[in-house]
């Protein structure tokens, strides 16, 4: 009887184990991609209304970082990014040098700023959103982006790749950025346009 | 008063171009520290800077007319009561203060021009840029300005006040002298009379 029981659970635990397998083989599936920075294929823009008016871009021109993907289980894919805040560029050098200053980024002071994803809930048609952790002037917070897949397959010199773009926005302030740039202003998009190459074997 | 220097004496040219300049600086110095504390908002935000770029490139025209004036034309012997001490000292600050006013005005130039920008002279002129594209040039030339400036200012001050210790303590012709007054022989009929000036002490 004792017997009996000690057998029932071993096999249920067989089966548990079998069932918990399925997910590990599909771990399996689950592609390693490093960001494509180094042929410049990947791109951290921001963007933020200059009086209400106009777009105002910048971009980061120093960050690295690596995803992962999943193509059995989408939301099973994770990345995370680390930016230099100083690589920071608006095409306008006096005007960078403020942003990096104590108005703005604080540079000196922090130099890093990452993402790293935490969940990531996908949708079958390519679209989905990335919740992580965003560290931006010494603060760290969740941000959500929305993000689709752009494409994905082999390119032409044997390699394999995959390409996404995300955007978020957040207000200036919730990274105790609080200079003043007006009303229509509070708020900065993030543009994260990236393309992995597939880390095979 | 006389055009050009003589051995003993300021001429008017000298005098006017020791004056406009150290007012120049002053004015540079108050104005530089306001405006980069002005707020997207405020009125000055782009006037405060674009009146502190032209009138620096104007300094700089000043400069090198004093520069070359000085080459030019006899320079003043050192007051006769001079300690051999404040000879040295006085020849060591004026020169300090040339290589100091050339420096605070590259850096600021170097700002400006960091991504190949020209500087614009009040809509008369603009100043090309030549170097451009440094690691990190504006905001490096932006901390040798600020620092340049403020040991300008400084010695400056130290300049003025030994030049008041003259007036004041000493009760020679020092600082009369750079008000183009004072001279020894001003009223003497041989104006190349020796100015071994009567020993005060």
């Amino acid at each position: 009887m004792h017997q009996t029981h000690t057998l029932k659970a071993l096999s249920l635990a067989a089966v548990i184990g079998a069932a918990g397998l399925l997910p590990a083989s599909a771990l399996a599936e689950v592609e390693d991609y490093v960001i494509d920075t180094e042929g410049a294929h990947a791109f951290v823009q921001f963007r933020i209304k200059h009086l209400g008016y106009s777009w105002l871009y910048g971009r980061f021109n120093d960050f690295g970082g690596t995803f992962s993907y999943d193509t059995e289980d989408p939301s099973n894919s994770a990345i995370a990014v680390d930016i230099k805040t100083a690589s920071l560029d608006s095409n306008h050098a006096e005007r960078d040098k403020h942003l990096r200053g104590k108005d703005f980024l604080e540079v000196d002071k922090y130099p890093d700023s990452s993402f790293k994803s935490t969940e990531i809930a996908w949708d079958d048609d390519g679209t989905g959103t990335v919740t992580g952790d965003f560290t931006l002037r010494g603060i760290t917070k969740p941000v959500t982006l929305e993000v689709m897949q752009i494409g994905t397959g082999p390119d032409p010199w044997g390699g394999y790749r995959r390409g996404f773009e995300g955007k978020t926005s957040f207000p200036l302030k919730d990274f105790g950025i609080d200079y003043d740039l007006g009303p229509a202003s509070t708020d900065v998009e993030i543009i994260l346009s990236v393309e992995g190459i597939r880390q095979d074997g | 008063m006389r055009i050009r220097n003589t051995p003993d004496s300021y001429g008017i040219v000298a005098v006017t171009l020791h004056w406009l300049v150290a007012a120049t600086v002053v004015g540079l110095f108050a104005l530089g520290l306001w405006m980069v504390e002005l707020t997207y908002y405020d009125d000055w935000y782009r006037t405060g800077p674009a009146i502190h770029k032209g009138i620096g490139i104007l300094l700089l025209g000043a400069l090198m007319l004093r520069l070359g004036w000085r080459l030019l034309g006899p320079q003043p012997e050192p007051p006769a009561g001079h300690r051999p001490f404040e000879r040295r000292a006085a020849a060591a600050a004026h020169v300090l203060m040339y290589v100091l006013l050339f420096g605070v005005m590259l850096s600021g130039y170097l700002i400006s021009t960091a991504d190949g920008r020209p500087i614009d002279v009040f809509g008369l002129f603009e100043v090309p840029a030549i170097i451009s594209g440094l690691p990190g040039q504006a905001d490096i030339a932006g901390k040798v300005h600020l620092y340049l400036a403020i040991t300008l200012v400084s010695l400056a001050g130290i300049h003025a006040l030994a030049a008041l210790k003259h007036h004041f303590v000493d009760r020679d012709r020092t600082l009369l002298r750079m008000l183009g007054r004072g001279s020894a022989t001003e009223t003497a009929a041989d104006s190349r009379a020796p100015s071994r000036a009567p020993s005060h002490t």
